[in-house]
This record gives structure tokens, C-alpha cells and sequence, in this order.
């Protein structure tokens, strides 16, 4: 299936999903994207180059692991991970940026800016222009930088300018505002480079494609290594856009279920999640550029979200998971913020693993429903994002106390440093 | 009375029209009533209602703000019409609802345009919504009598113009510069032919909005545009010097 090939007069559209809903002045800007991006796309040593580069500078293609000890706990099916933890920067974030690199090349502008929620898409993007030369902004909410210092301590080590954005709820989506007001004021010279699988066409179907690289390493390691495809795959969802990367290498294989796995946060009927697809709070409607499933209210205004990661603590899906929700063909299910400390504890004891709470979201729904499957079964989790270096967050999430006071000594040791 | 024929007839008596905008509910509802009678009194000719909505991504920092509030005080879809039509049957001035596009979205976009029908609205501007998106809600408008309002921007080539220019009814709102509202437009050449081109598109009177702030702006659009939008700066003044300074800001800008 090519969810990529339009109908006539439906272009960047999913079923209903999808579209570009901007200011005007943004439509030559889009369009000059477009046709960039559509060049690109066609030019098959654009994508040889693209490899070649996440090969030599973020160690792709990642790894598979099997995940024996777990398998053998649960004692259902055979558990294996996508090690996109392992690339340069921590996450799968940095293929997407380094695509839109390379892509920015062609379109000539020499500054970038990009929305962040945990920080993991800004440190990627902080590098990425660290590494071709690109000015660089990043609009990151304020409550975001409050909880993420050390990949905001990064980024400004990268050379990037790191805004907090102050307004509504200081978090992700209120970074694409912002990201979105710059954008409007300096496209002549700037791409935004967005993070995930969202926003107006072409980006859900562009950030999709270098995603890709996922799913095609995935499905020949499976081969390879396991001699077989997986039954179940399972990613986290906030924006989309791991899901989408690891997906698409098993959109053709009709017997494998695809499982999204989204932000419960504190529950069902607790309206503090981000669980568009897998509750039923979300609506349909059009925001920050797209349409798709929405946390809103009847009148339209965007709900609070919440989630104890915040890579998945936004307001909408990306618009081809609607689409394919709708179609049956990807399951949505929600961890909730316990389930997910819990479920990393889990991997960190009998794997030696330590996924970001982003990607352990997929963890949790592997780790409910292997027991029920059959030995001979096979899961895949994208493990999209390592979690050391979200050791403050993790640290908060687990209330470990010896870390606490690890903390509160070095805060006495600066204060008592002469200015 | 259209909303075209409304401006002709009004630039009978004077050469550049002012459209101002309050945003619904911001600082409050009684707040807004006093803004409007000043601008009545002054002699403005449009005014725009904002509908409060969480994501503005088209506007600046003031506005941003001002949304922000309002819908944290509580405003809602309901009340911004019912406001629009005790602003519509007290005033003279023609009511705009300017908005994003996913309260005509929720609502369902019949029910958008009768609900600004009723309210005595003349139109709307939603400028997240482009022409692409618009056949279904323009062809509703159309058949109800209320004005789509249509963006034109110094970035449109002169074919996407042409486009925007055959979707053009009641006024267009050429946008003076990129960016958001609110910051500082430096009137130049530029937006003297923005006009100029809009103009080779459509036969609707032209409104020229984004950053204009002085009597200078305006003595610099007389002759060229038909309109004068002025949106931050009005509440600008309002939050720093109420009924007095705005009064004075509207006197000055008309004199």
C-alpha cells in the first residue's frame, strides 16, 4: 500500500486527515518546499547520500536485541527492540533532521528552526546545524525547559539559541506556535525543520520518508537475524513519527499488527493524557497547520495535556494514523505514567536497558499483552530514545531519594561558589 | 447593504476608511463595549471581532495574550456572537468575525455563517484557512449574503493573486508585511505596490493591515489603499491609558 499516493485534488491528504490549513503568506513557501521536497524524493542518490550519512555519523543502521530474559519473565512471546536509542543524539529524531539537512541544502536557506518538547528533537537539530553550518533556533515551552536542562544545556553548548516559550501551556504545541510565528516572519531565508509526523503537508509525509529508515533496517535485520517478520510491532505516539518510521517497513504484510502507544498519563477520565486515539476525549479538527484528532472542547479551544514524558505530551496525532486507526490497520492503546515507571524498572533490571519514557510507553503495551501470546510469537518495540540523559526526569519519576540529595549537595557546592 | 457598497458609499466622504479589531472578552466583555463606542464615536468604519481561540498562531505577543486571557477567563463561541449582536444592532459600523478556522470547524460551517448572519455580522476573516480549503464554506457565504474575506500577501505570486482575487468578495485584506500582527511596519514603496498588484486581481476595495499605528501610516495609504486595519495598536493604548488615550489615538488618526 503507497498511503503517499495521491488522488487527484487530494494531495497531503488521508482519508480526511491531513491538508495544509496556513497563512497565506506561507503558501509560496510551501510550495517552494514541495516541489524541493518532490525532487528529492525522486533522486535516488538523494536517499544513497542520506544513508551514507546516518551510517558514518550516527552509527545506522541500529541494532536488533532480543530481549531473552524478559521473554522468558513474561513467558509469552519472544521479545526484540529496534535500538534507535543508539543513534547519535539518543533517538530516531536525528534521521528525520538530518534529512531535512540535507534538504535544506537544496532549498539554500542557511538558518533553521525547530519546536521541542523533551529537547531530543532540538538537541538533534542543534547538532545537525552544528555540523552544516546552519544558524539555529530553537523555541522549546517554558515548563519544558524547566524539566529538560540537560539537553537545553546541550543545545546552547551546540551553538543554537534556545527560546522558552511563555505562553498558553508552555509546552510542545505552544513551541510550534512560536515556531510557526518566526517562520511566518523569516521564511525567505529559514526552513523550520518539524519533528514529528505533524504540521501541514509535506511534512507528515517528508519527516514519514526519512523515518523510513526504521522500518526497512528492521525488516531485513528481522529476516536476517530471526529468519522471520514479526507478529506485533509495537512505538510509542506522541507526534507519530518513530511509529511511522517503524511501521512502514510492515505496511504490506496484512498478518502483522501495528500497536501505537500513547500518553495515558494519570488515566482514563482523568482529562491529564494525551491519548487521542486509544480514549475517547479527542475530536476532530484543524490546528497548527493540519486536521486530525484533537484533545479540544467542543468550542474548538485545545485542551490540557499531560504526560510524564514530555516528547508525547502534545494535542494531536499525525494525520495518517488517523487515517489509519480509522482503516483498522494500527491498534492505539495508552500506558499511563505509572504503568510506564514501572515497565522501565522492568527493562532497566532484566535487559540492562534504559529507554526513554517516551519510547517505554511501547514497552508497557509489549510487556501487557506478550504473556497471552504464544512462545513461538514475535514482538518488535521501537525503542526510540535512550533514557540516561533523562536522568533528572527519571530520577523525579522513580522519587529516588539518593539522587535527591545528590542534587541538593550540588545545588549547596554553587551556592556557596564566590559569583 | 454589502459590504462592498458600504465602503464605496462611506469613501464618499472620505478617502481612507479605518477597520480597528477588539478581541472578544479581552481585557472583558464591558471592556470591549467601551473600546466600541469610542470607536464609533470616532468615525471607524469596520471593526473586526476576534473570537479568543488556544492556538493564534498568526498573531503576535499583545494578541497572543489577549487570547489567551479571554479563554481563561472563560469566553466562549456562544458569547462572542452574542456580544457581536448587541455590538451590530448598537453601532453603525459594519461587525467582521475574525477568528481561526477551527471554530467554523467544531460549529460545522453552515452553522458558522448563519450564526454571523444573525448576529448582524457581515463576514469573516479566518486566516488559517486557505482559498484550497474554502469552496464548500464560500459557496454557504455566498448563498447567505456574508463576505468571505480574502488575504493577499507581498509573498503571492501574481497567479496565486489571480486565484485569491476570483475568491475575493466584500473587501480583501492585503497583509502590509510577513510576520505576525503587531510589530512595526515600515511603510515603504513595497506595500504602496502590494496594492498595485492586488488591484490587477480584484475589483473589491482593498484594506491594508499588519503594523499600522500613526497618522503617518495613514497619510501614507491615502490614495492607495481603501482601508486602514488597525489592530495592536489600539489595544496597546487601551491597556496603557484607557478610554482617554484611545479616544485621543482614534481622534488623531482620522484628523
Amino acid at each position: 500500500m503507497d498511503i503517499f499516493d495521491f488522488s487527484d485534488g487530494r494531495e497531503g491528504y488521508y482519508g480526511e486527515y491531513g491538508g495544509v490549513f496556513l497563512p497565506e503568506i506561507l503558501h509560496s513557501t510551501i510550495e517552494e518546499l514541495l516541489a524541493c521536497f518532490r525532487e528529492c524524493k525522486a533522486d535516488p542518490k538523494f536517499w544513497k547520500d542520506y544513508v551514507t550519512l546516518l551510517q558514518n555519523y550516527s552509527g545506522r543502521p541500529t541494532p536488533i536485541t532480543h530481549l531473552e530474559n524478559l521473554s522468558r519473565q513474561l513467558g509469552g512471546a519472544q521479545i526484540y527492540v529496534k535500538r534507535d536509542d543508539l543513534n547519535h543524539t539518543g533517538s530516531h529524531k536525528v534521521n528525520n533532521v538530518m534529512g531535512q539537512g540535507l534538504l535544506c541544502q537544496r532549498l539554500g536557506k542557511r538558518r533553521v528552526i525547530a519546536e521541542t518538547g523533551a529537547g531530543q528533537h532540538g538537541f538533534a537539530t542543534a547538532t545537525m546545524a552544528a555540523k552544516f553550518g546552519y544558524d539555529c533556533r530553537i523555541y522549546m515551552g517554558a515548563v519544558d525547559v524547566a524539566r529538560q536542562r540537560p539537553n537545553v544545556f546541550w543545545m546552547e553548548n551546540l551553538g543554537a539559541e534556545v527560546i522558552a516559550v511563555e505562553d498558553g501551556q508552555k509546552t510542545l504545541k505552544d513551541a510550534v506556535n512560536e515556531a510557526m510565528r518566526d517562520w511566518v516572519t523569516n521564511m525567505a531565508d529559514t526552513h523550520y525543520i518539524l519533528g514529528t509526523a505533524c504540521g501541514p503537508h509535506p511534512f507528515p509525509e517528508m519527516v514519514s520518508w526519512f523515518q523510513s529508515i526504521i522500518g526497512i533496517e528492521a525488516r531485513e535485520q528481522m529476516l536476517k537475524q530471526v529468519g522471520r517478520l514479526p507478529d506485533r510491532v509495537y512505538a510509542c505516539v506522541g507526534g507519530g513519527s518513530n511509529a511511522m518510521g517503524i511501521f512502514q517497513g510492515f505496511f504490506d504484510d496484512d498478518n502483522i499488527e501495528l500497536i501505537g502507544c500513547e500518553a495515558g498519563g494519570h488515566g482514563v477520565g482523568s482529562y491529564m493524557h494525551s491519548a487521542r486515539l486509544a480514549y475517547d476525549d479527542a475530536s476532530v479538527g484543524v490546528a497548527q497547520g493540519y486536521k486530525t484528532y484533537f484533545l479540544q472542547n467542543d468550542q474548538g479551544n485545545m485542551n490540557e495535556t499531560h504526560s510524564v514524558a514530555a516528547g508525547l505530551d502534545y494535542i494531536g496525532i499525525n494525520p495518517i494514523f488517523s487515517y489509519l486507526w480509522e482503516q483498522g490497520k494500527v491498534r492505539f492503546e495508552a500506558a499511563t505514567d505509572s504503568e510506564v515507571k514501572e515497565a522501565l524498572k522492568l527493562t532497566m533490571r532484566t535487559e540492562g536497558l534504559i529507554p526513554a519514557l517516551e519510547s517505554t510507553h511501547g514497552f508497557v503495551t509489549a510487556i501487557k499483552e506478550a504473556p497471552s501470546m504464544r512462545k513461538d510469537e514475535i514482538i518488535l518495540i521501537n525503542q526510540s530514545g535512550r533514557g540516561d540523559k533523562d536522568i533528572f526526569t527519571i530520577a523525579d519519576a522513580l522519587d529516588d531519594s539518593k539522587w535527591k540529595s545528590f542534587i541538593g549537595g550540588k545545588a549547596d557546592q554553587y551556592r556557596s561558589e564566590p559569583d | 447593504m454589502g459590504l462592498q457598497a458600504y465602503i464605496e458609499k462611506r469613501k464618499k466622504d472620505k478617502e481612507l476608511l479605518v477597520m480597528a479589531h477588539v478581541v472578544c472578552g479581552y481585557p472583558s466583555f464591558s471592556d470591549n463595549m467601551k473600546e466600541l463606542e469610542i470607536m464609533s464615536a470616532t468615525g471607524v468604519d469596520i471593526v473586526e471581532l476576534q473570537f479568543p481561540f488556544s492556538e493564534p498562531s498568526a498573531d503576535g505577543p499583545l494578541f497572543v495574550k489577549a487570547n489567551e486571557e479571554s479563554l481563561k477567563s472563560g469566553t466562549t463561541v456562544d458569547q462572542c456572537f452574542d456580544f457581536m449582536k448587541q455590538v451590530s444592532e448598537r453601532f453603525s459600523f459594519k461587525v467582521l468575525m475574525m477568528g481561526y478556522y477551527n471554530t467554523a470547524f467544531r460549529m460545522g460551517e453552515e452553522l458558522f455563517v448563519k450564526r454571523i448572519k444573525e448576529a448582524g455580522g457581515s463576514g469573516y476573516i479566518l486566516p488559517d484557512l486557505p482559498v484550497e480549503e474554502s469552496s464548500n464554506l464560500h459557496a454557504i457565504s455566498e448563498r447567505e449574503g456574508i463576505e468571505p474575506i480574502i488575504l493577499m500577501t507581498p509573498t503571492s505570486s501574481d497567479k496565486r493573486l489571480a486565484k485569491l482575487g476570483e475568491a475575493s468578495r466584500g473587501m480583501v485584506y492585503a497583509v502590509a508585511r510577513k510576520g505576525v500582527t503587531g510589530s512595526k511596519t515600515n511603510m515603504s514603496d513595497d506595500v504602496i505596490q502590494l496594492v498595485k498588484r492586488c488591484r490587477q486581481h480584484t475589483s473589491v476595495p482593498i484594506g491594508v493591515g499588519f503594523g499600522i499605528s500613526s497618522k503617518a501610516d495613514m497619510d501614507f495609504l491615502r490614495g492607495s489603499a481603501d482601508l486602514a486595519i488597525v489592530g495592536t495598536a489600539a489595544l496597546k493604548i487601551w491597556e496603557e491609558s484607557r478610554e482617554d488615550g484611545l479616544t485621543k489615538f482614534f481622534e488623531e488618526l482620522m484628523a
